[in-house]
């Protein structure tokens, strides 16, 4: 049976701990804001390069580019684009759970972030290379992942190179996704509309042949290195604003667990300080009947 | 008459959204005219002046680099900056415009030197289009 004080020492003690949740949700939830909205802006950019690549990619004739280049695929790269810290709900274990399947020989992983690092070299895999990025995260931070990625790719040191990321759908909603990167096959969407749907699907393909100018090996070739630049950028954005989302709502529920055992403990204690009321007055009463 | 749906987005916004009746872009190969029917044409632009026409009026922005898909009744421009002529901030661009010059003086490695010449070009551009358009 714990004395009223324990109760009152552990009621301080978890009051002390939902009042650091309870701030640390506000940080999160005015970061989430911020990264929601670069997140949503990036995406009509994003859409139309889908598509303009996806009219375009079938219609070249002939011409092929070096990172469209289809070959059997005995190494992969696998960008995993983790966060840097914790407490942020089941995110990163979501994520580290579809990096764990990728086959452990044939595959070095490129990190971004510190938690996918960490999980690299805990379970003794190929770490290739391991990059930073800030809260907003920068275009330049996200064109160093993907240099580092093409370059792998075309120096044939891997033949394929897949992205895992969280894709934000809702505060409350962020996906763990596979995305493949590189050859540029089948251009995929980059994001998911509201409701989950879009992500992943390929998108159409027209019939309409395009005239180039000046030439379609130039013009792609400056577009595609660009479209995986952006794409990477998007993956950051997209996986900010996940993470401070998950941050929110896992801090949250502390909070409102904390509230809950609050509530619960002070019960329990208001309940044993009665009994003591109770227990010395039933004493007096009885030495009173006692001696009259 | 037909129209041609011109978009112009950004990484970070959709800066424009509009049926005109004619586009004029700045090109890597020249500055072009486009009109409604065009044939599907890809190409890249270069950082310059856009004009949109629309029922008699012109509308003007300044874009960066990038690239613009063209087909008969859409002309869809990606690029990296665009800015209404109305909303330049002369003084803010002819400040950036300095400020690029001196740091091109430097010595600076090639990233940097592309990215210092990307704000030249656009800061360029934008005081290109808001000192023509007062005239």
């Amino acid at each position: 049976m714990p004395s009223t004080r324990d109760i009152r020492r552990r009621i301080k003690s978890i009051k002390n701990t939902a009042q650091i949740t309870k701030a640390m949700q506000m940080v999160a939830s005015s970061k989430m804001r911020k990264a929601q909205i670069a997140a949503l802006a990036g995406r009509p950019y994003a859409t139309l390069m889908n598509d303009v690549l996806a009219a375009v990619a079938g219609n070249v004739g002939d011409f092929s580019h070096p990172l469209m280049e289809l070959r059997p695929v005995k190494k992969t790269a696998v960008v995993l684009i983790t966060t840097d810290k914790g407490l942020c709900g089941a995110l990163n274990s979501n994520l580290l759970r579809e990096a764990g399947k990728f086959d452990k020989d044939t595959t070095v992983y490129v990190c971004a972030g510190r938690k996918g690092a960490q999980f690299v070299s805990r379970v003794k895999r190929n770490l290739g290379a391991e990059f930073t990025y800030k809260d907003s995260p920068l275009f330049a931070e996200a064109r160093a992942i993907s240099r580092f990625v093409q370059k792998l790719f075309l120096d044939g040191e891997v033949d394929s190179v897949e992205v895992i990321y969280t894709n934000f759908i809702n505060t409350l909603v962020q996906k763990p996704e596979v995305r493949r990167l590189l050859p540029i096959r089948e251009i995929e969407g980059v994001e998911a509309g509201v409701s989950g749907e879009g992500g992943g699907k390929v998108l159409k393909r027209t019939d309409v042949e395009y005239l180039f100018e000046p030439d379609a090996g130039a013009v792609l070739g400056n577009m595609l290195p660009h479209y995986l630049n952006f794409l990477v950028y998007q993956f950051l954005l997209e996986a900010k604003a996940s993470e401070h989302s998950a941050r929110m709502v896992a801090m949250k529920n502390a909070t409102d667990n904390a509230k809950q055992i609050i509530k619960d403990l002070t019960l329990e204690y208001n309940k044993l300080r009665q009994a003591n009321i109770t227990k010395e007055l039933l004493e007096i009463t009885t030495a009173q009947m006692a001696m009259g | 008459m037909a129209t041609l749906k011109l978009e112009i987005v950004t990484p970070e916004a959709k800066i424009y959204s509009e049926d005109v009746d004619m586009v004029t872009l700045p090109c890597v190969e020249g500055e072009m005219g486009v009109y409604p029917m065009h044939v599907p044409l890809m190409t890249q632009v270069s950082s310059g002046e856009v004009t949109a026409r629309k029922g008699g009026t012109d509308y003007h922005l300044a874009v960066g680099e990038g690239f613009v898909e063209i087909t008969a009744d859409r002309v869809a421009i990606m690029t990296d900056m665009a800015i209404k002529s109305d909303d330049i901030d002369e003084a803010k661009a002819e400040e950036a415009r300095k400020r690029a010059e001196v740091r091109l003086q430097e010595k600076l490695s090639d990233e940097e030197a592309a990215s210092v010449t990307a704000a030249l070009a656009h800061s360029l551009a934008q005081l290109h289009v808001k000192r023509r358009n007062r005239r």
